[in-house]
Order: C-alpha cells, then structure tokens, then sequence
C-alpha cells in the first residue's frame, strides 16, 4: 500500500505577546491510500492545527516551522500561471498559487461547525458553483448545478433544495451540504474536523454511516479529528493519540483499544464511558496539561502520569515502533532504560 | 420536593409584517406541552433528549428563569410559578441552576471570588469579611485551594474543568436545595469529566440537595442519575430508573437513541435500529404520537391518538400506544 500523505518532523508555532506556543511539535504520520486515520485527543492537543497545516492553513499568528508534508500527487495539475507535476510532493514547497489548486481538488478541509462555514447570503447551488468554477473554469452554471444535485441526493438531501438558503436547512442537513462541498471535486483525501460534535447523536450516527458510504463510493483517503473515541472505535482503520502537540501513539484501531501502550492513551480509555457498560467505573487524569507556552522538558505527561521516572524529566521520548506493532512515545518501553 | 403538573411553555413566533396584518393567528413554539412529572428529595433526576426536545426550557422554568404559560411547579409545599417580587428573591437561593458552557457563564472582568460573592451581596448575606471568608470555603470545598490565591484570579487563568468548579461554588454558596445542571460536563475534556461528577455526587451528600441533570450525554448520565426521563419535542416519551433505561428500554424512541450512541469498541456490532430524519418543528408537531413519522414499530392508531404517559412496569413510564393496553 502506497502513503498517500506522509508528514515527517512537522513543528507548528502559535507566537503570542505571552511567547510561543508549539501547538505541534515533531510529528510523523503516515496514511495509507483509502484508509481512515484518526486523530484525538483532549482540546488544545493541536489536533486541529494539525489538520488546517496540511491545508497550509494555520491562522495568524500560527506558523508552520519545520518539517514535510508529503502528498502523494495522481495526476499533474495545470492551471493559468503554472502546474504541479505528479508523484509525491512536499506541500511545504509549493507556492500559493500550486497550494490553490490543490486545494479543493485533491485535498478537501470539512469544518466543526457548519452553521458558520456557509455563506448566509447565497443559495447553496451557488455554494457549489464558486467552488466548482473556482477550478474548473469552462464548467457552465447548469452544470455545476448539475453537480450539486447529484451529489446532494447522494446524501439524502433532496435535490430541488438546491435553490435554497443555508438558513433553511436543519444543522445536520448543512453538515451534510458542508460534506458536499467538500466532495464536489472529487478530492483524494478528506480532512474532517470533529464533523459531528455540533450535532445530536441520531445525526451523528446517520452522518457517519453516510460517510463510510461516501469513501468507498469515491475512493477518498480520510483524516478523521475527533475528541470522541467513539467516533473513531468505529470509523477508523489506524488511531494517533494526540497530547500538548506531540503524537504519543499510533496503532491500529483494535489494538489501541484492545492493549492501549502508552500511560495517557489508557487513561484516557477508562474515562470514555460506554453505554453498553453501564457498570463502568469512569476513571480521570488528575491535573491539567502544561502549559505549552511554558512548557515542561522531557514528556509533557509526566506530571500526570503515574509510571513517571527519572529519564522522562530529561528528554522527550521518540516514537518508537513496538514488535507489536504500535508505536509509542514512552520510555516505559524503551530498551535499556532504567524504571526507577 | 418539586413536583411539576401539566406544565407548558409556548413561545410565539415572531411573524413578518405583512404575515402579522393579514392574519389574526399566531404561531406558537410548543417547547413544553404539557409535562407532569416528580423528583424526590435527594434525587438525581435525568432529564435527556436531542437539542430542540424541550429540556433545557424545563430547568429554565423549574428555576422560574421562564414564566410558565401555564401549570404549576409545587416546590415546599407552595406553587412558585405565582410568586412574586420579595418571596421571589428569597426563593431564588432555594433554587438554583448551571448552565452550559462555564466560559460564557463568567464575566470575564471580574475576579472568580467577586463573581462568587456577588451571589451573596445580591441576597444581603453577611458583613464584606463573612462574605470573603465564605467564598473561600466554597471555593476549597470545589477543589480550588489555596482559595486565597484562586479569590483574585480572573476566568481566562483558568482551565475549563477549573472554570465549571467555579460555577459550581456560585450556585452553591446560597446553600440552595434544588439545583438544575444543564449540560455541566459537555464542555469539559473526557479526561477529567468524571471528576466533575463525582464532585456533584459529594456536594450533593454534603449540602442534600436534589438536582435536575439535563444531558444530551446518555453515555455519562448513567453515571450520575438515579431517574432518567426521555423527552421529545416538549413530551415526555419514558421516565425510568437509570438501569432500567439502559437494560431495559420500552419506548421505540429511546431504543433508538441508545442505539445511536458511539461505542469505544471496535469489535461492537452496528446498530441497526439508528430512526431516520430529523426532530421535527415544534410549531407543529406531527398529529397523534409526535414521533410516529421517524418510528419504525408505529401502527395506524399512532398518527391518530396521542399516546398517554403511563405506568407500564414497577416505577417505568411509557408513552406509546405499544405498551398502552
């Protein structure tokens, strides 16, 4: 299987009067062509800056520092001014212009909230007309129209509603036009962020299911952000475990919530309740992240943390892979480390 | 301790101009139609459904934050949907309510000791320095010690689940006996939600008091509440003890909310009994059973009659014409 997205050493400022900020420090991730890689974590985790600095979207003051984010191109782009050839290509050292036409056409960004991403001025036909013509520019109106519709019906929203105003719609049924949008030029990945938390949990669940439907049906590679574990025990194939910026663990779906390596990561699964368990006991962290303007040396979660030994004050620990598979930041698993 | 009868809330729909001219009718939001229900003393009373189902107006008015269109709400023995003016106030430190989002809920110029305490001067409780000192205590007894350094604090140097805490002293520095939480822990972290329970489950012991928790959350209400009633868009579709909403659901509705509910386990089976559609308006709920169009078990008597609340197995209410005779 080929990576269709690779990001290596990627590091994110935030500069503040307070200082800075590294909202992402040091990640690797990998995604797999027509896989779907979770990303969660607690809010503040950069889980979100993440996501908008593969669009290169990372708001002002926000600045993508170092690091790759390699993409894996299927066909070259040409456009007024330029192009972009295929293959694999680094994100970072393309100019605003090639960024553009990548854009939408190849990566696809869905946001939190739907009720603020349309435009409350247009009809959501014309939604669909901007963003077709926007890259395809010999496509008439009607045909864009034509587009919307049939992607609209795909997802069980009547097609004459493509005349209407976003104002007219239930906030699951703009969630669904916002996925729409985001569909509307057939892009290979699909970056979803929290798609689901603004809406009620019969919405979210029928949302979900429109959304597997929809990746198999246009071969869509999916990075899912999410603070719901739950979410993801369904969705995805592979799940990154996100704290104060840094990956802490990668693993397969099942064996993540099967055999959860690092400290944080099983911490975290015992305070997700489960309907199904109703005896659970919930458990908690106690404390609050660091600070990540004053952040702490060595592993951001030592102060939580009760395996915490001496080595974890110094360095932070890499991600290493495990003969199991997962890869963790711990040095509860590092070789030749003393446990004291 | 309170006890609400055929309690409803209409809110009228504002029309545009020419609408208003040309017809005598109004259109009226049914956010309440007509609920009865009891919450005893000491109890933790759940009170769950989707956005737009009615809950949150039923805390508003159980507080009197909302006057009723019509109904009574007995609390001590007396009808507090008719007090007025001095009783009111004094009522109000009986009664008190959280709201959502603790962020929105705090000024954000003023120190957390002085929005405690503001609880206090409003009501004439004590000197300035009983007052200083039974904020502290209330802000030690939430967890934020040493109270002296949290006083002068401003919201924004706070965490989240540090700033719910707060909210949480200010409703119980007036030693109320009934409080409604509405949605305290859906803006808090999952890492530290359960501490937020369970200092409510201690408050409560501590001060005994009775709370109305309204949740979206079935997940986490499990946790916390010794009742859970399902609402629908202003009714009342179940009331049940917690364990028995969970292992035993009667009502098509709530079986298909639980359904809906994401398990962290990847080895769980789908579930296939997700409704179709949307909560509808509830300017004009659907005739007969208000939840006939989306259900899948509905007959032809559920378009026709409204279905009653009733008492169907030990302590479990039921509205749906499946368990009605």
């Amino acid at each position: 299987m080929t990576n269709l997205l690779q990001i290596e050493n990627l590091s994110v400022e935030y500069k503040t009067r307070r200082g800075i900020a590294r909202a992402v420090d040091n990640v690797f991730l990998n995604l797999e062509e027509n896989k779907t890689l979770g990303l969660a974590g607690e809010s503040g985790c950069g889980k979100s800056t993440l996501g908008l600095s593969i669009m290169r979207l990372v708001p002002h003051p926000g600045r993508i520092n170092e690091g790759k984010i390699l993409f894996n191109l299927d066909e070259s782009l040409i456009f007024e001014g330029g192009s972009v050839e295929k293959g694999q290509i680094d994100l970072m050292q393309l100019d605003d212009n090639q960024m553009r036409a990548i854009r939408g056409r190849k990566l696809a960004y869905i946001f939190q909230d739907p009720m603020t991403s349309l435009n409350p001025l247009i009809r959501i036909g014309d939604h669909f007309t901007e963003i077709i013509q926007a890259h395809e520019e010999d496509v008439k109106k009607d045909e864009a129209i034509n587009r919307g519709e049939e992607i609209l019906e795909t997802l069980g929203i009547l097609p004459e509603r493509i005349t209407d105003y976003p104002h007219q719609f239930s906030g699951g049924m703009r969630q669904r036009v916002m996925i729409g949008l985001g569909i509307a030029l057939r892009p290979r990945l699909l970056i979803a962020d929290e798609p689901t938390t603004a809406l009620d949990v019969i919405v979210e669940a029928q949302i979900l299911d429109e959304l597997a439907t929809l990746k198999k049906q246009f071969n869509l590679s999916m990075l899912l952000i999410t603070h719901n574990l739950g979410v993801l025990a369904q969705t995805a194939d592979d799940i990154a475990i996100m704290y104060t910026g840094r990956v802490m663990e990668i693993a397969k779906t099942e064996s993540l919530f099967e055999d959860p390596k690092h400290p944080y990561t099983q911490c975290l699964l015992k305070a997700v309740p489960d309907v199904r368990k109703p005896d659970k006991t919930l458990a908690w962290i106690a404390g609050a992240p660091p600070d990540l303007i004053d952040p702490i040396p060595g592993c951001m979660f030592r102060p939580r943390c009760e395996f915490a030994m001496e080595i974890c004050a110094t360095q932070p620990p890499p991600l290493e892979k495990l003969d199991t598979g997962q890869r963790v930041a711990c040095y509860l698993y590092t070789k030749g480390v003393s446990k004291k | 301790m309170i006890e609400v009868k055929n309690l409803v809330k209409y809110f009228p729909v504002q029309k545009g101009f020419m609408d208003a001219l040309f017809t005598r009718e109004k259109d009226f939001v049914k956010a309440v139609d007509d609920v009865s229900f009891k919450i005893e003393k000491g109890e933790i009373f759940g009170l769950a459904g989707e956005s737009g189902s009615g809950k949150t107006t039923v805390g508003r008015l159980c507080v009197r934050l909302t006057p009723a269109t019509s109904g009574e709400i007995i609390f001590e023995g007396q009808d507090i949907t008719k007090i007025k003016g001095k009783q009111l106030r004094l009522l109000k430190r009986r009664l008190q309510i959280t709201f959502q989002d603790p962020t929105s809920s705090l000024n954000p110029r003023m120190t957390i000791g002085n929005a405690i305490a503001d609880a206090l001067r409003l009501q004439n409780i004590g000197t300035r320095t009983e007052q200083r000192k039974q904020t502290e205590d209330a802000l030690e007894r939430v967890g934020l010690s040493p109270a002296s350094a949290f006083y002068d604090r401003y919201p924004h140097q706070l965490s989240g689940g540090q700033r719910q805490r707060v909210i949480f002293a200010r409703a119980f520095i007036l030693r109320p006996a009934f409080v409604v939480t509405d949605e305290p822990v859906a803006m808090v972290d999952v890492s530290i939600r359960a501490q937020i329970l369970n200092l409510m489950r201690d408050l409560q012991k501590e001060l005994d008091l009775t709370y109305l928790y309204i949740t979206h959350d079935l997940a986490t209400a499990r946790h916390i509440c010794d009742r859970i009633g399902i609402m629908y868009l202003g009714k009342f579709f179940e009331i049940a003890d917690s364990r028995a909403i969970y292992e035993n659901a009667l009502h098509p509705y709530t079986v298909g909310l639980m359904s809906a509910i994401p398990v962290p386990d990847p080895k769980a089976e789908k579930s296939e009994a997700i409704p179709t559609g949307e909560i509808p308006s509830p300017i004009n709920p659907p005739p007969g059973c208000r939840f006939h169009p989306r259900c899948p078990r509905a007959f032809e008597r559920c378009p026709k009659e409204e279905p009653e609340l009733l008492l169907v197995e030990k302590n479990h209410w039921v509205a749906c014409h499946l368990y009605s005779d």
